[in-house]
């Protein structure tokens, strides 16, 4: 190693440790505790005093795989996972070829549009879907009204809540990935269209055979981005329906809030951030080798 | 007839979608502004107005008056603003240090940073509350910005954009002697001018429209962002349509403005993330 080399070297650090420091404190070793503090009774007693904390071993994971509650609040998250996630993608997809038609002049004009929920503030957007739906004076349910449809009790109805939930969710989000597609879109050389077109391949052949298969690496990751934000589905329940009604839209991250922020049961808490962080995991492998099994 | 069909067809299927998707994108963010603006109760008139009868601004007024939404939009604007300046000072010198030298560790630390994205921010957060807690920064500011002063995000956008700009610069300035920090602040910065707007904007209204973490840390009504006053007014006036209505537009208004001015920066800032994602 040269003096050069070293003296570079020594640079980089100085100018990484500030980052790598705060990284390392707030957030890997908050992780490592929080896998700590799941084998552990840490509950409110144990906040007071920390003498009353015990190690439990994994009695926090059986008892939420022992707990009803739990399991609903794993269903539900899959639900709107399973059926948001993919909903979401769809609709940003279509957005986005619709946008980069050929035939549309000022896609800048649609693109800010469909764009404007993505940038608005959850909460405040939440709030304002909560009166939408409101199954008397929703414009919602007006609207349903004016086509002969009766109205529905959209966050009050045990079925109908989560439906509520991943609607709003995907007219919130669905245009960050539109534009991840439109990129994606504009990176598809055009002359293979053109080849296409010459062959005499339809519309939509085109779309299956040039469009899908070019687009694949975007659809990855979108795919996955997507199912990441989905499984930490927070801040839509507690504002529109606080889990209710029955429970139908509590999430694990709800359920990991109030069990922890409110109850105080930390260790039982981490826990289930922990199982949720798992099928995290699990769903990114899984895709990861999906994909690895198309392109083959 | 039949040719001219087929060339009008699509076109109005794709208007017709666009136009559709326009509208559904659009009214409920349209709605809310309407229904800020009209008296008391005729929001949940039947059949629902869509159109105030007359425009009122008394509901912003009772919540600046009454309500002390001015604190909330001022806690918003300094925590935002805080998480912003600091984070991007922190993060653009990380991002340099792993485009623009070579050290031991250097990739591997990389990927270790990168992989860790998948981890889901609660999963730390309790801890984080307990560690805060023994600081005795639980119901502060600082608790607030804490957690957003570096991000693996930011770090990664800054490298990725600068792995585009060539050394010979940076060399012909050390050349010239120029220390390194003094390279860093007077020409790396000013290169990075463009992808730094964008984090910034990603940054501020990440930030700004972030809610989890500011509702377990802060307790204290005074000192709560606007998405907790928010969430905590519709506790108590969940009846008052129209000035929920009004609250929501205080709220989104900011951010939404920031993005109409900056939208050119932002969009770029999607692309840059995804592509190389």
């Amino acid at each position: 190693m040269t003096g050069q080399d070293r003296h570079a070297a020594r640079s980089a650090w100085v100018f990484l440790t500030p980052a790598l420091l705060l990284i390392a404190v707030f957030f890997f070793l908050p992780v490592l505790a929080a896998l700590l503090l799941s084998f552990t009774d840490f509950d409110i007693y144990a906040l007071g005093d920390l003498d009353r904390l015990r190690f439990v071993g994994l009695r926090n994971y059986l008892d939420l795989l022992q707990s009803p509650l739990f399991w609903t609040a794993l269903g539900n998250t899959f639900y709107f996972v399973a059926v948001g996630g993919p909903l979401s993608v769809a609709v940003s997809l279509g957005a986005a070829l619709l946008v980069n038609a050929p035939l549309t002049r000022c896609p800048g004009f649609f693109r800010a549009a469909f764009f404007l929920p993505v940038v608005t503030t959850l909460v405040a957007v939440a709030v304002v879907w909560r009166y939408l739906y409101h199954p008397r004076f929703g414009l919602l349910n007006y609207g349903l009204g004016l086509l002969g449809i009766d109205p529905i009790d959209w966050l009050g109805d045990p079925a109908w809540a989560m439906p509520a939930i991943i609607l709003m969710a995907v007219w919130k989000n669905f245009g960050f990935n539109m534009i991840i597609f439109i990129a994606g879109l504009q990176n598809i050389p055009t002359q293979l269209y053109e080849a296409a077109r010459i062959d005499g391949a339809s519309g939509w052949r085109q779309f299956r055979h040039i469009t899908l298969p070019l687009l694949g690496p975007t659809f990855l990751f979108v795919a996955l981005m997507t199912m990441i934000g989905y499984f930490q589905v927070f801040a839509e329940p507690y504002v529109m329906t606080q889990g209710g009604p029955a429970n139908r839209t509590l999430s694990v991250v709800l359920l990991m809030y109030e069990e922890g922020f409110r109850w105080w049961n930390m260790g039982y808490a981490s826990a289930a951030a922990f199982v949720l962080f798992l099928l995290i995991l699990a769903g990114t492998a899984l895709q990861l080798r999906l994909r690895r099994g198309d392109s083959e | 007839m039949n040719r001219l069909l087929q060339r009008v067809l699509p076109a109005l299927l794709v208007y017709g979608l666009l136009m559709l998707g326009t509208v559904l994108a659009l009214a409920p963010l349209l709605w809310m502004l309407a229904a800020s603006l009209m008296p008391p109760g005729e929001a949940t008139g039947t059949p629902p107005r869509v159109w105030p009868s007359a425009v009122t601004f008394e509901h912003y007024a009772a919540l600046f008056t009454r309500l002390d939404l001015g604190r909330y939009l001022l806690n918003s604007t300094l925590l935002a603003g805080a998480v912003t300046a600091i984070s991007l000072f922190v993060n653009s010198m990380a991002g340099y240090a792993f485009a623009k030298f070579r050290f031991r560790y250097r990739d591997r630390l990389f990927r270790t940073l990168l992989a860790a994205m998948v981890i889901p921010a609660q999963v730390a957060m309790l801890p984080l509350f307990l560690l805060l807690k023994q600081f005795g920064l639980i119901n502060t500011y600082w608790g607030v910005v804490i957690p957003g002063m570096a991000s693996i995000f930011g770090i990664f956008l800054i490298r990725q954009y600068l792995l585009a700009i060539p050394d010979s610069l940076l060399d012909a300035a050390r050349m010239d002697g120029a220390g390194e920090f003094r390279i860093y602040w007077a020409l790396v910065l000013p290169l990075c001018r463009p992808i730094l707007v964008t984090l910034a904007i990603f940054t501020f209204m990440g930030a700004w429209n972030d809610f989890m973490w500011p509702l377990i840390v802060l307790t204290d009504g005074s000192m709560y962002t606007l998405p907790v006053a928010l969430a905590n007014l519709l506790g108590e006036h969940v009846q008052d349509t129209e000035l929920m209505m009004a609250g929501s537009v205080l709220t989104v208004l900011p951010v939404l403005l920031l993005f109409v001015a900056l939208q050119k920066y932002y969009i770029a800032g999607i692309m840059l993330g995804g592509m190389k994602g």
